[in-house]
C-alpha cells in the first residue's frame, strides 16, 4: 500500500510561512491497496490537496472519518467526488447512541454553516461504524474506539502482510499514573501492536500538556514511548499543534532524537508518502 | 494478552481515583479490578491478588446472605448485572482473602457499550457492620 500525508495539521488550518515545510492543512491521509482500491483517512482541509486528478481513473472513493471535530470533517465540503454521480463514494464514522452519522454530519453541512445540504449531495453511502473489522477492496480494516472526546475510532490497515495504523486524535495517557501502563490497559494498543507504520497524535510538548489534560491529545514523548512498547516500526508523528511553527517542529523531533527511539521516527509533512 | 475495550480500561481509570469501594468484571464475569478502597474490604491489594478469573471467585469470595445462609451465585448483584443485563442490589456477607467475614451492600450495574455489546460489570458496595449492629440493638 502507498501511503500519502496531504494535511498534518491538528485543530485548525494554520497557513503561512512558518507552516510551510510541515504543512497547515487538517488530518487527511491518503491509502491506495495494490489493486487500487483508495481510501481517504478523515476529511480535514486536505482534502483539497487530493481532489486533483481522482476523477479521471476513480470509479469509488471510501472516506474513513475517525469523529467528528471540525478539523477533521471541514473538507468534505468541498470534496468534488460528493457532488459527482459518477463516482461512488462511501463515508465510515463511528456510531452514535442518539443520531446516525448522516444527522451528525448535516449539523456541519447544511445552512447556515454550509450552503448545500448534505442530502443534496449524490452517490454518497454513509456507514456508522462500530468497534470490528471489515473489507474494502483488498484492504481488511479494523477499527476501534480510542481516548478522545467523543467517540473517536482509531483504524488499523492491513493488505497483504504489511499493517497500519492510523490514530490522529487520542489522549492514552488520559488518568494514568505512570505511562505508558500495561498494554492491556492502554487505548489503541491492539490497534498500533507491531504496525509497519504508525500516524499518531504527537500535538503537544510536555509542558502545554500539563494545562491541556483531557483535550484529547498526546505529547511527543508519550507517543514515542507508546510506540515502542508497541513494537512499531515506524512512527510519523501527526496533528501538529497550530501554534507550533517548522522550526519549533523541527526543535521537537531533535530532542525527541536524541533519546535514541527504538523505532524509526519521523515527522508528519504534508505530501510525504510511504510504501509499505 | 489482548487489550480491554477502551469503556472497560475508562472504566478502571475512573474506579481508581473514586473512594468508593468498586470492583469490576469483565463481559465473561473475570473479575479484573478492584480499587484502593476495596482492598481494605477485600483483605489483598489488587496488585498481589491480581485477575480472578470467574470459575474462582465462588471459592476465593464465599457469599451468604446476612443470616448466614449460603448465596447462590445467581442472587449476587454483579451476576444478575452481568447475566439479566440489569442493575441489582442486595445486603450481603463475603469471606475475605484474610478470612473475616464482611456485612457489605453491594450495588451492580451492567456495562454496555454502543452498538449493545456487553463490556462487563461495575459494582460498588459498602461495609454495613454498624447499620446492622443498630439493627440488632433495636
Amino acid at each position: 500500500m502507498r501511503v500519502t500525508l496531504w494535511g498534518t495539521r491538528g485543530s485548525v488550518a494554520r497557513g503561512g510561512m512558518q507552516t510551510v515545510r510541515y504543512g497547515g492543512d487538517t488530518s487527511v491521509v491518503e491509502v491506495e491497496g495494490s489493486d487500487g482500491t483508495r481510501l481517504i483517512l478523515d476529511g480535514g482541509s486536505g482534502l483539497m490537496r487530493v481532489t486533483p486528478g481522482l476523477g479521471s481513473f476513480c470509479e469509488r472513493i471510501d472516506v474513513l472519518l475517525t469523529h467528528l471535530h471540525m478539523d477533521h470533517i471541514q473538507g468534505l465540503g468541498f470534496f468534488y467526488p460528493l457532488r459527482d454521480p459518477d463516482i461512488q463514494t462511501h463515508i465510515y464514522g463511528p456510531v452514535s447512541t442518539t443520531m446516525g452519522l448522516g444527522d451528525r454530519l448535516a449539523r456541519y453541512l447544511s445552512p447556515p454553516l454550509f450552503p448545500v445540504r448534505l442530502r443534496d449531495l449524490q452517490a454518497m453511502h454513509l456507514h456508522d461504524v462500530e468497534p470490528g473489522s471489515f473489507e474494502i477492496g483488498s484492504f481488511t480494516i479494523t477499527a476501534d474506539l480510542i481516548v478522545h472526546p467523543g467517540p473517536t475510532l482509531g483504524y488499523r490497515i492491513e493488505e497483504n502482510g504489511s499493517a497500519l495504523a492510523y490514530l490522529p486524535d487520542h489522549e492514552p495517557a488520559l488518568g494514568h499514573q505512570e505511562f505508558p501502563a500495561a498494554s492491556e490497559w492502554t487505548s489503541g494498543f491492539d490497534l498500533m501492536r507491531d504496525v509497519d507504520l504508525l500516524i499518531h497524535d504527537a500535538q503537544y510538548t510536555d509542558e502545554e500538556y500539563e494545562g491541556r489534560v483531557g483535550w484529547g491529545h498526546s505529547t511527543l514523548g508519550q507517543t514515542v514511548a507508546l510506540a515502542s512498547q508497541a513494537g512499531v516500526k515506524t512512527l510519523v508523528t501527526f496533528h501538529h499543534d497550530p501554534e507550533h511553527s517548522d522550526e519549533m517542529l523541527d526543535a521537537l523531533l531533535q530532542e525527541a532524537l536524541k533519546k535514541k527511539p527504538a523505532l524509526e521516527l519521523v515527522p508528519g509533512r504534508a505530501g510525504s508518502a510511504f510504501e509499505l | 494478552m489482548a487489550q480491554q475495550p477502551i469503556e472497560m480500561i475508562l472504566l478502571r481509570l475512573w474506579a481508581s481515583y473514586i473512594a468508593v469501594p468498586m470492583w469490576i468484571t469483565d463481559s465473561d464475569g473475570n473479575l479484573v479490578f478492584y480499587n484502593e478502597p476495596a482492598e481494605a474490604l477485600v483483605g489483598r491489594r489488587f496488585d498481589e491478588a491480581g485477575e480472578i478469573k470467574a470459575a474462582d471467585l465462588a471459592s476465593v469470595f464465599v457469599t451468604s446472605d446476612l443470616n448466614d445462609e449460603p448465596l447462590p451465585v445467581t442472587e449476587i448483584p454483579t451476576w444478575v448485572a452481568l447475566t439479566d443485563r440489569i442493575p441489582a442490589h442486595r445486603k450481603l456477607r463475603f469471606r475475605a482473602f484474610d478470612g473475616s467475614w464482611r456485612n457489605i451492600e453491594l450495588s451492580a450495574l451492567p456495562i454496555e457499550g454502543q452498538g449493545g455489546r456487553l463490556l462487563g460489570s461495575l459494582s460498588a458496595f459498602w461495609e454495613i457492620e454498624k447499620e446492622i449492629e443498630k439493627e440488632i440493638e433495636k
